[in-house]
């Protein structure tokens, strides 16, 4: 007897990740999952980002590692609400963990809830953890072959950031390419090039992120 | 990549169907998997083999259907099958399309007795 099944093999996660989103909707909270590889700058983008964002929104972050508290020490520094998340092993953060971190946070408390994913270019992209956006950062270091290696991650992101576009001088790399590259696979990716040292693109990534914070805002005041 | 958690994943909904209709056995397992899904339906079925050990679903055959890309365009209203990772259409080559199909994974249907 044949019986008609449908059921997502990745059902554990999905679920969760619904149940994630749902509770984030409830409480107006916008959460980034920010993507990249191990030394792209996840880190220092947050605190960046977060610094922009902190007078006109509340900023909470949770910090991804396979193990160790470095990161969420350095954001701790800024007086805003962090939990360190170890893996403990494990390529990537799945709905679940972040389901087991939420209640760390007074989520009334928090407009934006910044994810630092575990440094991967492959797994992070396959598993949904409830979040409204995606950043995805390649780093000029890396090289610009990336998005054509690593398609999946690209595919997925609502926004690209190329990271580190002040070390564009001393590296052969052709970000015009990366760009046209990910658009190819990805068309409505926003793409920023952004550099630390030198503040490109750091405003222009916090007017957008402040938009869809305020966005998700309204929408469930309404 | 992780083809042993979801081969885990399918082999337990398989056998929670099972239950739920009273089935002494699984026999087969239809499953459709997208191109751009990053799965590798080869690993599923080794290690379907070993996980089903002992369980009602032991020596189920996999059957495992791979989906295409399949977009619409915006700009010229085509249907297609695009290549994979080239988010292209087909028929005019625009890259405002959106995609319908090609990320699926999911059980279909059950084979039981």
């Amino acid at each position: 007897m044949e019986i008609k099944v449908i059921r997502q093999i990745m059902e554990w996660n999905e679920d969760c990740s619904a149940e994630i989103k749902e509770l984030l909707k409830k409480n107006s909270v916008l959460m980034v999952n920010i993507m990249g590889s191990p030394g792209a700058g996840k880190t220092s983008l947050i605190i960046e980002l977060a610094a922009r964002l902190k007078p006109s929104f509340r900023v909470g972050v949770i910090e991804g590692d396979v193990a160790g508290q470095i990161d969420a020490l350095r954001i701790a520094k800024l007086n805003l609400p962090v939990v360190q998340l170890n893996t403990a092993g494990a390529c990537h953060i799945e709905a679940m963990s972040i389901k087991h971190i939420l209640p760390y946070f007074d989520l009334q408390q928090v407009d934006v809830l910044f994810v630092e994913n575990i440094g991967n270019l492959v797994c992070p992209a396959e598993f949904n953890i409830g979040e409204d956006l995606r950043l995805a950062l390649l780093s000029i270091p890396e090289g610009d072959d990336k998005v054509e290696k690593y398609p999946l991650m690209f595919s997925v992101a609502d926004a690209l950031v190329i990271h580190k576009y002040d070390m564009k001088t001393y590296f052969a790399f052709d970000d015009i390419m990366v760009e046209a590259q990910t658009k190819a696979i990805n068309p409505l990716v926003n793409v920023f090039r952004a550099s630390i040292i030198q503040g490109d693109g750091l405003a222009e990534l916090a007017t957008w992120l402040g938009a869809k914070i305020t966005a998700k805002n309204i929408m469930q005041n309404s | 990549m992780h083809e042993l958690a979801l081969t885990q994943s399918i082999l337990n909904i398989a056998l929670t169907e099972a239950t739920v209709h009273r089935a002494n056995r699984v026999l087969k397992i239809n499953i459709k998997v997208g191109v751009l899904s990053g799965i590798l339906p080869e690993l599923v079925q080794e290690y379907f083999n070993i996980v089903s050990c002992g369980t009602a679903a032991e020596q189920a055959l996999l059957l495992i259907e791979k989906m295409p890309a399949r977009i619409s365009c915006f700009d010229c209203g085509a249907h297609g099958i695009t290549e994979s990772y080239i988010f292209t259409c087909p028929a005019c080559n625009s890259s405002h399309i959106s995609l319908l199909e090609g990320r699926e994974f999911y059980v279909d249907s059950l084979e039981i007795e």
